[in-house]
């Protein structure tokens, strides 16, 4: 395994430098693809060359997900869409409270795409994977004609071995849970927005992109009853606690006041009209856990490193099962309710 | 956030509160003409503060809202055309025309994109010499000046592959027709404070004098709006109806005069149908004959046949402040922003999306 992906081979190989549709051909040009890009970067940690399919120890219970990643720009402040696809799928197995092991990963790749994209993408997610502890053991490529692509799509399988001990699931949360969330909320959703050439506005947010593994197993480590997790990707934290409390039956108190919002991410949310609560995080989770282990679980985040930010911003109640229900720095309580749609900037 | 926070304060609020609830002895009932102050009420939730007299009714200030189904029906017909290219506003692209919406129109391979702003859509007519670009231009008098500098531009650039398809609205005209329906029961406006930052104050003093109402030119956040309604209020029980301008840090009395004079040149007053209201007489912009090369409905030969609205929605009467959006029927059962059957179901801007999303009760 080259231990600088970005730094090996840099001439372009075989006189392209961009991908051309016999890179996904199955002949010489794409053996050289694999070779030069893909397992110089990632190596070959299950000695797998020249399978397609990779044999794995698990042992216990193990955790499973799959993602398909899709971003507009492949580049923005904070990571690109290489590190996108690992932080993302090794949050999803951190959601089932399991340790990160293996990914796999699949790329359509778009006829004209620059080699020297692809070899910066496939570098940053190897650098993603090692920080993660995971390894990216098998994958595949295909490539499709200019035009029915956006430059590249990332498909990311992973699996992990399980370490709570209790099921974590929505159908756990208790009445008298607390609801902590890790950090900020916004940057990703905003970062990739802003790093969007149409929209002229200079604000300095990078993306939350991140894995969060560490936090997690810190939690579990330290014997905090986690009832919950979710990482609220698409749709934002609005969304995961209106999915959670019409799955548990029941009835979630958030405080407006206590959510962290950088002040970037707050002042272009102003700007365009857009609810910060609603925008995608890459590298924060909400944790419901049991109430008396709140102030531990808290002390344990802010000494974890993804965790630093970590805020109590309401708990779960009884009462009105199935809502969410904002109480707003005004005085007086709101229903926060799942957006229809994406959220658009307003006319005016 | 500078302008922001300190209107938001939760002190300051309170001593705002408490005044407004001093001053209100008798009943009124006002209106917030712009939809962005409906949404900072509905948000805020600052019926709650208002004091019992009270009512505020929402107004007809919603771009998304009063743009008429024909209006939306021609836009998606031409996205729908080969080698169009149709943009506009982001909250303009989920409004259901009578066969669909213009998101809809990309699902069946139109080339719709959302810009920022008019200037946007200029230039990418610029840089794709191929394709006809159509900017679809809606709003009031705060969106109109982009609009002009974008049919300005596309003079200046020569450019043969530009359009606009321009449905702009103006306030003042919309309050008049409110004013004078037999039926009208509002006392008091909140004028819009953007739509004044743009155009001035001047056509407000006539409207007062006429029909014998106060009217306060108003911002946008929380405390703005109980400033503006404590001054509407104090003339209301004094008996007075003058132009007062509550927003003196953006609205000057002559407006922003380039922006002013830019839709000037680009634009004349013309009669226009607002969705829910009708024909509003000089209630719109129409382009001016030097800039008929720029005007989609003559470049495409559109013809706008009214469209009529769905039998079971009541939008007409939410926009003219006659029926609160908890009181319609519909809202939440048959309505829904998964559903809408009318326009401000699907504006953020929009009464009823404002009701449907913030003033729903825990149950």
């Amino acid at each position: 395994m080259a231990d600088d992906p970005e730094l090996s081979c840099p001439l372009p190989f075989a006189g392209y430098d961009r991908v051309v549709l016999a890179h996904g051909g199955g002949g010489r040009l794409m053996h050289q693809l694999v070779r030069d890009v893909f397992l110089a970067a990632f190596g070959d940690p299950l000695q797998a060359r020249g399978h397609d399919g990779a044999v794995v120890e698990l042992g216990g219970r193990t955790a499973l997900t799959t993602d398909a990643f899709t971003v507009r720009p492949l580049f923005f402040p904070g990571g690109d869409i290489g590190s996108l696809a690992v932080h993302g799928t090794v949050n999803d197995l951190a959601m089932c409270g399991a340790r990160p092991l293996h990914l796999t990963a699949s790329f359509i790749l778009e006829e004209g795409l620059p080699l020297a994209d692809l070899r910066r993408i496939v570098g940053s997610m190897a650098g993603a994977a090692r920080q993660a502890r995971v390894g990216i053991v098998t994958g595949d490529t295909k490539v499709v004609e200019r035009g029915k692509g956006d430059g590249v799509f990332i498909a990311v399988t992973g699996v992990g071995r399980v370490e709570s001990r209790h099921e974590i699931a929505a159908h756990r949360v208790r009445p008298g849970d607390a609801l902590i969330v890790s950090g900020p909320v916004g940057d990703h959703g905003v970062a990739v927005m802003l790093a969007r050439e149409d929209l002229a506005i200079e604000c300095d947010v990078t993306s939350d992109s991140a894995s969060v593994a560490p936090p997690v197993l810190a939690l579990l480590d330290a014997g905090i009853d986690v009832h919950c997790l979710r990482d609220p990707t698409r749709g934002g934290l609005a969304t995961v606690l209106c999915e959670i409390a019409s799955a548990a039956r029941l009835g979630v108190h958030v405080v407006e006041a206590a959510i962290p919002v950088r002040p970037g991410v707050a002042d272009a949310c102003e700007l365009l009209g857009l609810d910060p609560l609603y925008i995608a995080c890459e590298g924060r989770f909400v944790a419901f856990v049991a109430g008396e282990d709140a102030e531990l679980a808290l002390e344990v985040l802010r000494h974890t490193p993804g965790g630093e930010e970590a805020r109590r911003i309401g708990h779960v109640r009884a009462e009105h099962p199935g809502v969410v229900v904002l109480e707003q720095p005004l005085g007086g309580e709101r229903v926060l309710d799942m957006l229809t749609g994406e959220q658009l900037p307003r006319i005016c | 956030m500078r302008y922001v926070d300190e209107f938001r304060d939760p002190e300051r609020m309170r001593r705002a509160q408490d005044e407004l609830c001093r001053i209100v002895m008798r009943p009124w009932t006002v209106m917030e003409i712009c939809g962005g102050q409906t949404h900072t009420i509905a948000r805020w939730a600052l019926a709650d503060r208002l004091p019992a007299p009270l009512t505020v009714v929402h107004g007809p200030g919603c771009p998304v809202c009063v743009t008429p189904l024909e209006v939306i029906e021609a836009a998606r017909a031409l996205a729908l055309r080969p080698g169009v290219i149709l943009c506009s506003f982001g909250d303009m692209l989920r409004v259901p025309g009578a066969a669909g919406d213009l998101l809809q129109a990309r699902a069946l391979g139109a080339d719709v994109r959302v810009v920022l702003s008019p200037l946007d859509a200029v230039r990418l007519a610029a840089a794709t010499p191929d394709r006809q670009v159509v900017f679809f231009g809606v709003g009031f008098e705060t969106t109109a000046p982009a609009t002009a500098m974008a049919a300005e531009l596309a003079r200046r650039l020569d450019l043969d592959n530009f359009t606009l398809l321009a449905a702009h609205v103006r306030v003042p005209p919309a309050m008049e027709l409110l004013l004078g329906s037999p039926s009208c029961r509002i006392q008091g406006f909140l004028a819009a404070g953007h739509v004044c930052t743009v155009a001035g104050t001047g056509e407000y003093p006539a409207i007062a004098a006429r029909f014998r109402v106060p009217i306060v030119v108003t911002g946008f956040e929380p405390l703005d709006i109980l400033h503006g309604l404590t001054l509407l209020a104090r003339q209301l029980e004094e008996g007075r109806c003058e132009v007062e301008n509550q927003y003196p840090r953006s609205v000057r009395d002559d407006g922003n005069v380039a922006a002013r004079a830019m839709v000037e040149a680009v634009f004349a007053v013309a009669d226009r149908p607002f969705r829910g209201l009708g024909i509003v007489p000089r209630g719109g912009l129409r382009l001016r004959d030097a800039y008929a090369r720029w005007d989609a409905e003559r470049r495409f030969e559109l013809t706008l046949t009214p469209i009529e609205e769905h039998g079971r929605c009541r939008a007409a009467e939410v926009l003219q402040g006659l029926l609160t959006p908890t009181d319609c029927p519909e809202l939440g059962g048959r309505c829904t922003p998964e559903t809408p059957l009318g326009a401000p179901m699907v504006s953020t801007e929009g009464a009823c999306a404002a009701y449907f999303r913030y003033r729903r009760r825990a149950r």
